[in-house]
């Protein structure tokens, strides 16, 4: 499997990550080589053979449906790379936003 | 009485109980390697405030008689677990100036047990390396250096602050995190103990995701009762990480302390014998095979089939998880923001500028494996592989109790060497990541030196959430290794 220069630029694009073009050859050429090592799986045949996704043998717990944490909004906006907005000021805990570039005109 | 930095943490929870030093004092000596040994870069940030709070709170709980398993001892934290207050990077520029308003369970559970951290350690950028090279924050030196040659050699990786900074003897113990290898392969370079839990012994809530089905916290130390002991500090059922299993936590230092492997039958797997590993790395299998011998134990040939499959079927799992965990880091809620013309923009260049060449790699490799028409073709097979390689290790468990296997294929290598193709890279995993894939726990205890004069580990691989076993073959093989070396200058 041979990855070209549109194909990563289409990859990078569904991952949302902005990739230089003069980068985009260096690395269709680094991960065709990662997949053309990875090709050797096709030698195992792999028929009636169930995908496994977890190694945890446990089902997973169910809990009662309640509310079990809340009114930390001060804590939750705290790290808010473009600076949060408050309902109130004075109770940062009463709620708030994380603030974006305009998506509607 | 031996330097307070030189002691173990089962010596230094003595010394702090028959009051011979105060965990106030503990912590400064340990603080002051920090300052002495700051070159390695083996911390991104250190603590020496919050250590002596920490110390100073410590010593009250032992006058009021309520000291802990780890009650004053010092410990560093791999970067990638969340520590409330303390700016946790997971060596990413993209969680620039993060300060998380919560702790991990495995530290909460650290501290609870009375232990005092005094830094957050590098890794590989978001876990994903085996040299430490890919730090937004600059590589870690390796405390060991060849004979006769003064150039810096890489600790391992991901967790290679953690090793480092035990190995320097600027901590007693740290915490680490394995995917495929993280712990255990730092610790073969740094000629120290690494242990990998069984996946949902320890907690993962609250320590950076990178691969959630692979990812697993565990211990960095110099002795195989002390990473017993630290693994019994960080374990425990948490109902907030739903893969935690709901199960108590054994007595781990009980059966590190008792080294009898009597009869106990060591699986010594044919497939790990391949092209590659160092002769010297080869030699010291035998011996290991030998030394458990005479202890009593007996090897016992397996076969584990689909060996040479796991590294690459890993190459799809893991980048496929990192690339659907590492999607939240888009601006908008924590660290990077580079703004953009509209949303879309400002997720790309923020994604763009914030995440180093590896991660971006593994990002790219897991969108296109999980993307529309090559699911079965790439995550699907992988899974298959992966169910395969998990069935050869049940089929190999019914022959013996634990596997002895080599930990890496080489000694460390220099900063810089085996950088040209990410593939190369890979291979450091390939004696570590089977076990990832099937969940088991695995130790590495430091066997030997090579000509070079570097470590080497042997790895120890037990059944799911059988650490006694696998610890006491470790502290069987810890007792004939009888490993004393430490690095010139440390």
């Amino acid at each position: 499997m041979s990855l070209d220069k549109d194909t990563v630029s289409r990859i990078a694009r569904l991952a949302r990550l902005k990739v230089a073009d003069e980068e985009l050859a260096p690395l269709a050429g680094e991960l065709s080589g990662i997949f053309a090592w990875i090709e050797q799986l096709n030698e195992v045949d792999t028929s009636n053979v169930e995908p496994l996704s977890s190694v945890s043998d446990v089902t997973l717990p169910m809990r009662a449906d309640t509310v079990t944490d809340g009114g930390i909004a001060a804590k939750i906006l705290a790290n808010a790379p473009g600076g949060a907005v408050y309902i109130d000021p004075a109770d940062k805990n009463a709620g708030g936003f994380f603030t974006v570039p305009k998506v509607v005109e | 009485m031996a330097a307070l930095t030189d002691l173990t943490i089962a010596e230094l929870t003595a010394v702090l109980a028959q009051k011979k030093a105060s965990a106030i004092e503990v912590a400064d000596a340990h603080l002051k390697k920090l300052d002495e040994h700051r070159a390695l870069n083996a911390f991104i940030t250190e603590t020496p405030d919050k250590a002596r709070a920490m110390a100073k709170a410590s010593d009250s709980r032992r006058a009021r008689g309520e000291a802990g398993l780890l009650e004053g001892v010092p410990l560093a934290i791999k970067d990638l677990f969340c520590t409330e207050g303390v700016q946790t990077t997971a060596a990413s520029h993209i969680l620039k100036g993060f300060v998380p308003p919560y702790e991990s369970t495995v530290t909460a559970n650290l501290w609870k047990a009375g232990a005092v951290m005094v830094g957050k350690t590098n890794l590989d950028e978001f876990a994903m390396g085996s040299s430490n090279m890919t730090s937004h924050f600059g590589g870690v030196e390796n405390p060991w250096k060849r004979k006769g040659d003064n150039r810096k050699l890489v600790p391992g990786g991901s967790s290679g602050g953690s090793a480092a900074a035990v190995a320097a003897y600027m901590v007693p113990g740290s915490t680490g995190t394995d995917t495929g290898g993280s712990i255990r392969q730092p610790a073969s370079f740094c000629g120290i103990v690494g242990l990998k839990p069984t996946y949902g012994r320890c907690s993962r809530w609250g320590v950076v995701a990178f691969a959630s089905s692979l990812d697993q916290p565990g211990p960095l130390t110099r002795t195989v009762e002390d990473s017993a002991l630290l693994l019994q500090g960080m374990a425990g059922h948490d109902p907030k990480d739903s893969t935690s299993a709901p199960l108590a936590v054994p007595d781990f230092a009980a059966a590190a302390r008792n080294p009898d492997i009597k009869g106990l039958r060591i699986g010594i797997p044919k497939e790990y014998r391949v092209d590659g590993t160092s002769p010297e790395i080869t030699a010291l299998w035998e011996e290991g095979i030998e030394m458990m011998k005479a202890a009593g134990a007996v090897p016992v040939e397996v076969s584990l089939p689909h060996t040479k499959y796991a590294l690459p079927a890993y190459y799809i799992v893991a980048p496929a998880e990192c690339s659907s965990n590492l999607a939240r880091y888009d601006g908008v809620r924590f660290g990077l923001r580079v703004p953009g013309k509209d949303l879309i923009d400002m997720y790309q260049n923020t994604r763009g500028a914030g995440f180093g060449k590896e991660t971006r790699r593994r990002i790219l490799i897991g969108t296109y494996v999980l993307s529309a028409g090559y699911y079965d073709a790439y995550y699907k097979k992988a899974q298959q592989i992966r169910a395969l390689i998990a069935r050869d290790f049940k089929q190999a468990f019914e022959k013996c109790d634990v596997l002895l296997t080599p930990t890496a294929p080489t000694a460390a290598f220099a900063a810089g060497e085996k950088m040209d193709d990410p593939v190369t890279m890979y291979l450091n995993d390939m004696f570590t990541i089977p076990a990832s894939m099937a969940g088991l726990p695995g130790i590495s205890v430091p066997a030997g030196l090579d000509k070079d004069g570097l470590p080497l580990g042997l790895q120890i691989i037990g059944r799911a959430f059988d650490e006694e076993t696998m610890l006491r073959a470790a502290a069987a093989l810890e007792k004939a290794a009888a490993f004393a070396a430490r690095p010139a200058g440390y």
